[in-house]
């Protein structure tokens, strides 16, 4: 394979790039694409764990006091005779939100695409902290481990709400669990340090790896996004990081931070929270939005709509996100005077998000659009952001969120936001680079079924949470029909559950497609999608130093359907002497950048 | 098969499956809602739904629109033989526009709900003559405390009235809210008021009721294991008869 060939022949990238062995080639690999693909692997495996505790949370509401199937098997501490407790409800909707933010949705972007993405797509051979680098994937299981663990110690898991509000969180005499939220304190703690060693990384690469020709902007808005969301995680996780230590220290030395008594602040807790609160929203979503411009702009085989306003509205959001966090808080007894400040920065983060929806639109505008799986999830993304943002106007009215703050509105949202939003952008960026991360394609059939099923039910699942918090239903509770104004919701109810119900189920397609096509999938070649980033012209998957020669970039990531280029797509290390001019051959593209079979 | 008698039939296929599943479960369509419940029964309430009705057609009208032009892009680009995407990077005017404008329309909400937030939430708005309860939250209960006859609280002849919440109509009320062990938050849906009762804080809420009757108290923030059953009344009386229950309470807590 002329691959190979490439690879032996060069020798600035190849040396040291020896048979490592099982060990280094598999479990303490510092190799950023093998990093990416453990990710991969765990974070899904996180994201079944949530998924099984939030279809438990449904349960309960869909069919309150009813034994659950297989809930036998609980023991009598959490589900006597599979009727789940009011206590371990609580401990389900905290580690619910835990799994899915911690652990799901910040390792599947941050981790997976951070590692996979920024090298491959700047044109460097690793990252610029190797070694960082896999401590910071070995810490995830082992957070995820203590997490899992606090289900099995006296008094259960956490149950003070993901946001884990103080005094509630800050003793054991409040809830019942004392061990378990220790726990939870501890494994955040520890899996902070993988959020900051993984940042430092991503911004030291991006900043001085990159590739002869890769200006700022030609960088490909996947790596600006993931670029901006290291920044984020750098300066936000170590708040969190200090809040949970204080708080660590009120639950297990007796001091109080956070209790009144001893002249403790319970809103400094909540002021922590939310200033890394707010930041962590949009390194939960900017990578999600990186994916789906890729995928649109590629799939619409046409140069992103407005390149210089996507990136500057992702530095914006990054900018903003750090001013809004008292939105969280208008009804938490904070000075009613300061609530008009987060009214306006909460607004004016509204536009950049605008700008960002208007451009993919534009992107689509008289494009030539191929409707594979990735871009029905990247749309899917464009068009539940737009349901989810818009929900978010209601909420950033101070008066209106009077009403629907703690409510079914506000779960409604988020909702629309971190999956119809962020995993659906999960969803188009595994689908869109498992070729490039396993050599094969997905099988798109597969991935059709589970795309359309999967938005069906999304929507049947949480779009009639915005009705119910009209209705006034609150968030968090056990059994609605404590409250007589919420009894006629209960079928409502049930129909939101059995969605959900089926939503879950769903995803066993994609775990099939996921793991089938890792054996059986079509191979993909090196540049199945016809792209243009750099990430495309190494093979599938990229060899150890993935560039067998140093790529030289000549233009913006792009530069499809360019007038002047007989191909539909442009990649950026195409040399300007190839392009069809003089006496060049017109049409002769580098053959190894047209698909294999 | 063509792109249309595909793209139809996934359609129908999915309604189907809402359909069939929302006659298995029989929500009422009135569970869909989008306008608030017509149960109001405080001064600011109507305000408050009257904001809400603003920008939900603002929101709904971009929704329809974004939404739609999204379907028909998606429907009229799609690949098709020999056709080429035109080579664009995009155009400044129309970023300049969908900046301005969402920003213009969002400022304008942000200004218009800030004279609403004041009204309610300025403490140096609470009307001069509201009737002061101090309500208590702990696990999981709420307890109202009245100042009895001398209108002092702390004093021999408070005394308290436990989940259930007595006040007058048509006369404004203010709550000064606390709460014993961790943070509960004080809901009545029906005023359209809510805020959050935090230990080592006292936080006046007011509110008039336009309306007698009984309404619902609910606690709106996670407390603990008995949160969701951490709910209570409301009782509005008219004037007379909150005189009757008032004198009534005192005679019985002298005689104590």
């Amino acid at each position: 394979m002329s691959t190979t060939a490439a690879t032996e022949t060069h020798t600035g990238h190849a040396e040291g790039h020896h048979d490592l062995g099982f060990i280094r080639t598999y479990i303490f690999s510092t190799d950023h694409k093998m990093i990416a693909r453990q990710f991969l692997f765990v974070s899904l495996l996180f994201l079944l764990v949530g998924g099984i505790l939030a279809t438990m949370v449904r349960w309960q509401l869909g069919f309150p006091g009813q034994p659950m199937p297989l809930g036998g098997m609980l023991p009598d501490t959490m589900a006597p005779g599979g009727i789940i407790l009011p206590e371990f409800y609580n401990s389900l909707v905290t580690m619910h939100a835990t799994f899915m933010v911690f652990f799901a949705l910040m390792p599947l972007q941050a981790g997976v695409f951070g590692n996979l993405l920024i090298p491959l797509q700047i044109g460097a051979d690793d990252m610029a902290f190797p070694r960082l680098n896999m401590v910071s994937f070995w810490i995830l299981p082992v957070a995820g481990i203590i997490m899992l663990a606090s289900f099995f110690v006296e008094g259960g898991a956490a149950g003070a709400g993901w946001t884990s509000y103080a005094p509630l969180s800050s003793s054991g005499e409040w809830t019942g669990v004392y061990m378990g939220q220790i726990l939870w304190l501890v494994s955040l703690t520890v899996l902070g340090f993988s959020s900051i060693l993984g940042a430092v990384n991503y911004v030291t690469t991006v900043m001085n790896m990159r590739a002869p020709g890769m200006t700022w902007f030609r960088i490909p808005l996947a790596t600006w996004s993931l670029f901006v969301t290291a920044w984020l995680l750098l300066l936000a996780i170590p708040i969190l990081t200090g809040g949970l230590i204080l708080l660590t220290f009120d639950q297990t030395l007796g001091t109080a931070f956070f209790r009144p008594e001893g002249s403790g602040e319970p809103l400094l807790w909540q002021h922590i929270f939310w200033f890394f609160g707010h930041p962590e929203v949009y390194i939960l979503i900017l990578p999600a939005m990186g994916f789906t411009s890729e995928v649109i702009a590629n799939r619409s085989r046409k140069p992103i709509f407005g390149y210089h306003s996507m990136v500057i509205a992702m530095v914006a959001i990054g900018f903003l996100g750090w001013i809004v966090w008292g939105h969280h808080m208008f009804q938490s007894g904070m000075n009613p005077l300061l609530g008009m400040t987060f009214v306006v920065t909460t607004v004016v983060i509204a536009v950049p998000s605008a700008i960002k929806t208007f451009n993919w639109m534009g992107t689509l505008w008289r494009g030539n659009i191929h409707f594979d799986t990735p871009l029905l999830h990247a749309v899917a993304f464009v068009s539940l952001f737009i349901i989810g943002g818009l929900s978010g106007i209601f909420m950033a009215s101070a008066p209106v969120d009077i009403y629907i703050h703690d409510t079914y509105f506000i779960v409604a949202h988020l909702h629309y936001v971190l999956v119809g939003g962020s995993l659906f952008g999960i969803f188009a960026g595994i689908t869109y680079y498992y070729p490039k991360m396993f050599g094969r394609m997905m099988n798109e059939g597969l991935g059709k079924v589970h795309f359309f099923l999967s938005f069906l039910f999304y929507n049947m699942a949480f779009f009639p949470m915005h009705n119910l918090g009209v209705q006034g239903m609150m968030r968090r509770i056990y059994d609605p029909n404590q409250y007589e104004y919420l009894q006629g919701l209960q079928p409502m109810n049930t129909f939101i559950s059995i969605s959900v119900f089926l939503f879950a189920a769903t995803q066993v397609i994609f775990a099939f497609n996921f793991l089938w096509s890792l054996r059986a999938g079509k191979e993909a070649g090196r540049n199945p999608w016809k792209s243009n980033t750099l990430l495309w012209a190494t093979p599938s998957p990229p060899p150890h130093g993935n560039f067998p020669e140093m790529p030289i970039v000549y233009r913006g990531p792009y530069e499809y359907s360019h007038p002047d280029h007989d191909e539909d797509f442009w990649p950026q290390d195409d040399p300007p002497a190839t392009s069809g001019s003089g006496g060049q051959p017109a049409a002769s593209p580098n053959p190894e950048l047209v698909p294999g079979d | 098969m063509n792109f249309f008698w595909r793209t139809g039939m996934v359609l129908v296929g999915m309604l189907t499956v809402v359909i069939v599943l929302w006659v298995i479960t029989g929500p009422s369509w009135l569970d869909l809602s989008w306008v608030m419940p017509d149960n109001v029964a405080s001064t600011f309430g109507p305000t408050l739904d009257n904001l809400w009705l603003v920008i939900l057609w603002i929101t709904g009208i971009v929704f329809f629109i974004t939404e739609i032009t999204l379907v028909v892009f998606l429907l009229k680009y799609r690949n098709r033989e020999g056709r080429k995407a035109e080579y664009s990077h995009g155009n400044n005017k129309a970023e300049v526009v969908w900046t301005v404008i969402p920003f213009v329309v969002v400022m304008a909400l942000a200004f218009y709900s800030k004279g609403i937030w004041d009204d309610i939430r300025d403490p140096d708005r609470i009307p001069a003559g509201a009737y002061p309860i101090h309500v208590m939250g702990a696990q999981f209960e709420w307890s109202a405390t009245y100042s009895g006859a001398d209108g002092q609280f702390g004093t021999t002849d408070d005394f308290e009235s436990l989940n259930v919440l007595h006040i007058p109509v048509d006369q404004p009320v203010v709550v000064q809210l606390e709460a014993e062990d961790v943070i509960h938050s004080f809901f009545i849906p029906e005023f359209r008021i809510k805020q959050d009762a935090v230990p080592g804080m006292s936080t006046p809420v007011w509110f008039e009721a336009t309306a007698t009757g009984e309404y619902t108290l609910a606690c709106a923030e996670l407390c603990g294991l008995g949160h969701y059953r951490m709910g209570g009344t409301v009782v509005v009386h008219s004037e007379a008869d909150f005189q009757n229950w008032l004198a009534e309470q005192q005679a019985q807590a002298e005689a104590d």
